[in-house]
């Protein structure tokens, strides 16, 4: 097996020697890294190569090196033929617009009910926490379907021709895609633990100053926040763009279909190679891009969601 | 100022439970002109004789029992391996982490065409065997298709669950391990009494995790296999959303899910009862 402590001090040998000529335990291990490297790295890269090639091209170098080389007659012939078949850009539009909303509206719905359950004092708080914790143990492909048929019933509100009228059933929406997943219990716990660690002399300064308890949260705990407030967008944005199940059973529509259930259309319609691997492409590189920007912050709110209890 | 959020949580999670429990006894359909009728028993007296919900359940328990000890133990190779002071670390991190932010439609449509017979996985398998070994149509052939997207998985979960390990790795106490090496300890005892204990409170997490996700398999049957062939990758959570929403029974799709949460729930007591006692 492999050590665990950073690598024990090596003995004293003749200085500048140990960088020649490595143990083989440290070879060993760094070869295990190395081939790791490649299984978890290879077919991203042949997706990527892929998608500026021709499908005889693709095939062709299959066998050898090639396969993961931007060699040959590279193009972005596939990425206009995404284009030419489906609507791909109002897909990326919906998916922009339902994760951008959401991560919006559940830092801001989140953060205020935890500010409530750190800051202020009233009956029930506890029960109240102890009970948002508990949604956590019901995985969401329990209630799935039956919720599927409870938002098929509710109510909207819509503009027609000028006046309001209500409308019946959510499916085939926006807000279906968006409002289930507002509110949530990890982000709630996230944003609590976070404000406890705010000292609370601060908000007795600004109650003295004649702060409400909404400029309390806006003025000072939301400010010293950005660290939880980064955590929960990475949170919720990943599975929001990544949304398949969901939108998959609550939307018929070409136009409000988000990309995940796009490529997957797209896909059964027996597509060529290079085309698929364009589409995967456009919707994997900016979150690849994002990721690699924002690699602390992803890595350590990834940690923090399972450090819970 | 809790308000908003409670009400969200109770309109999207608290009253879609409770209605998994009402209608999983009720004949109650997507869309129907008339109202649900309670009926009993009955959902779950079809499930009972339903020879496809058993090769669901088998299907899913088959993916689960593979799934977690292999994903858990690799996560926990690669977390041991990235967590020394070496060049280049990070590099290994961020390459072993990328297909966790690769979309899991994405990943099961990629590997579709890396598994056919002449894709790149059979290719590589013939070069690492100079030629002695011919892949088969994995996806395609009843007896491989659940290794293969179980391969899969793993490639793309593992990464989040080194990310976990290495933070548990990392909240060992370092004297600890000055303590064991004062004792002249070896690699192997250091790890089998300072780490593996230290480890304990991430295991349970890791563990619990890595179940839950496995019995909810879904996104990679449906992108890949639609439950084929010969429904040798159906599972409980595919055949809760074919019957739900392909067939519009809420009712018995509900009795399935219900069932899917009692499985869920048993085992990650089972999995926090046998951790705990250890301890």
């Amino acid at each position: 097996m492999t050590s665990v402590s950073p690598a024990p001090a090596p003995p004293p040998t003749r200085p500048g020697r140990r960088r020649w000529w490595p143990s083989p335990r440290r070879i060993g291990l760094q070869a295990a890294r190395i081939a790791l490297a490649l299984f978890f790295a290879f077919p991203i890269v042949f997706m990527l190569v892929s998608s500026f090639k021709p499908d005889e091209q693709i095939f062709g170098d299959l066998g050898g090196i090639k396969a993961f080389l931007p060699v040959g007659a590279l193009s972005l012939d596939n990425y206009t033929g995404v284009f030419d078949r489906v609507p791909a850009v109002r897909f990326l539009l919906n998916s922009i617009g339902i994760s951008v909303i959401t991560v919006a509206l559940s830092i801001f719905i989140n953060s205020l009910a935890a500010f409530a359950l750190s800051r202020m004092r009233w009956r029930g708080k506890k029960i109240v926490l102890t009970a948002v914790i508990a949604t956590l143990v019901v995985p969401f492909e329990t209630y799935a379907l039956p919720m599927v048929w409870w938002v098929n019933k509710l109510p909207w509100l819509q503009l027609e021709g000028g006046r309001l009228i209500v409308t019946e059933g959510w499916l085939d929406t926006y807000q279906v895609q968006i409002l289930p997943f507002v509110g949530n219990a990890l982000f709630i716990f996230l944003f609590h633990q976070y404000f406890q660690s705010i000292p609370k002399e601060l908000d007795e300064a600004a109650v003295i100053d004649g702060a409400s308890w909404f400029g309390i949260y806006r003025r000072i705990v939301m400010p010293l926040s950005g660290p939880a407030i980064a955590t929960v967008a990475i949170l919720s944005f990943l599975p929001m763009w990544n949304q398949y199940l969901w939108p998959l059973m609550v939307v018929q529509s070409e136009e409000l279909r988000p990309v995940m259930v796009g490529i997957d259309y797209f896909f059964q319609l027996n597509p060529s190679w290079g085309e698929v691997m364009a589409y995967s492409s456009m919707i994997t590189v900016p979150v690849l891009a994002l990721f690699v920007a924002f690699q602390r912050a992803f890595v350590s709110s990834i940690a923090s969601s399972g450090v819970k209890g | 100022m809790v308000s908003p959020a409670v009400f969200l949580l109770v309109m999207f999670i608290v009253i879609p439970v409770v209605l998994a429990f009402a209608l999983a006894f009720t004949n109650a359909r997507l869309v129907s002109p008339n109202p649900a009728q309670f009926t009993g028993l009955q959902n779950f007296r079809t499930l009972l004789d339903d020879p496809l919900f058993y090769k669901s359940l088998r299907n899913t328990f088959y993916f689960a029992v593979v799934v977690v000890p292999l994903q858990g133990g690799l996560a926990l190779v690669l977390a041991l391996l990235v967590n020394a002071k070496v060049k280049g670390v990070n590099f290994f991190r961020t390459v072993y982490f990328l297909p966790v932010v690769t979309s899991m439609v994405v990943v099961s449509i990629l590997w579709t065409l890396l598994y056919q017979k002449t894709g790149l996985v059979n290719e590589i398998i013939s070069r690492l065997t100079l030629g002695q070994v011919q892949g088969p149509d994995w996806l395609t052939n009843p007896s491989t298709a659940m290794p293969a997207i179980i391969v899969m998985s793993v490639w793309q979960g593992v990464g989040f669950h080194m990310v976990i390990w290495l933070a548990g790795l990392q909240t060992i106490p370092q004297d600890l391990y000055e303590a064991a090496d004062m004792d002249g300890a070896t690699r192997w005892v250091r790890f089998r009494h300072v780490t593996w204990p230290g480890l304990s409170a991430t295991r349970t997490f890791v563990l619990i995790t890595i179940t839950i996700s496995a019995f909810a398999l879904f996104t990679q049957v449906s992108v890949m296999t639609q439950g084929g062939p010969l429904d040798a990758t159906s599972t409980v959570v595919y055949q809760a959303v074919r019957t739900g929403y392909s067939q519009q029974q809420t009712g018995y799709a509900s009795a399935i899910s219900l069932v899917f949460f009692v499985l869920v729930l048993a085992v990650s007591l089972v999995q926090r009862f046998l951790t705990r006692e250890k301890d």
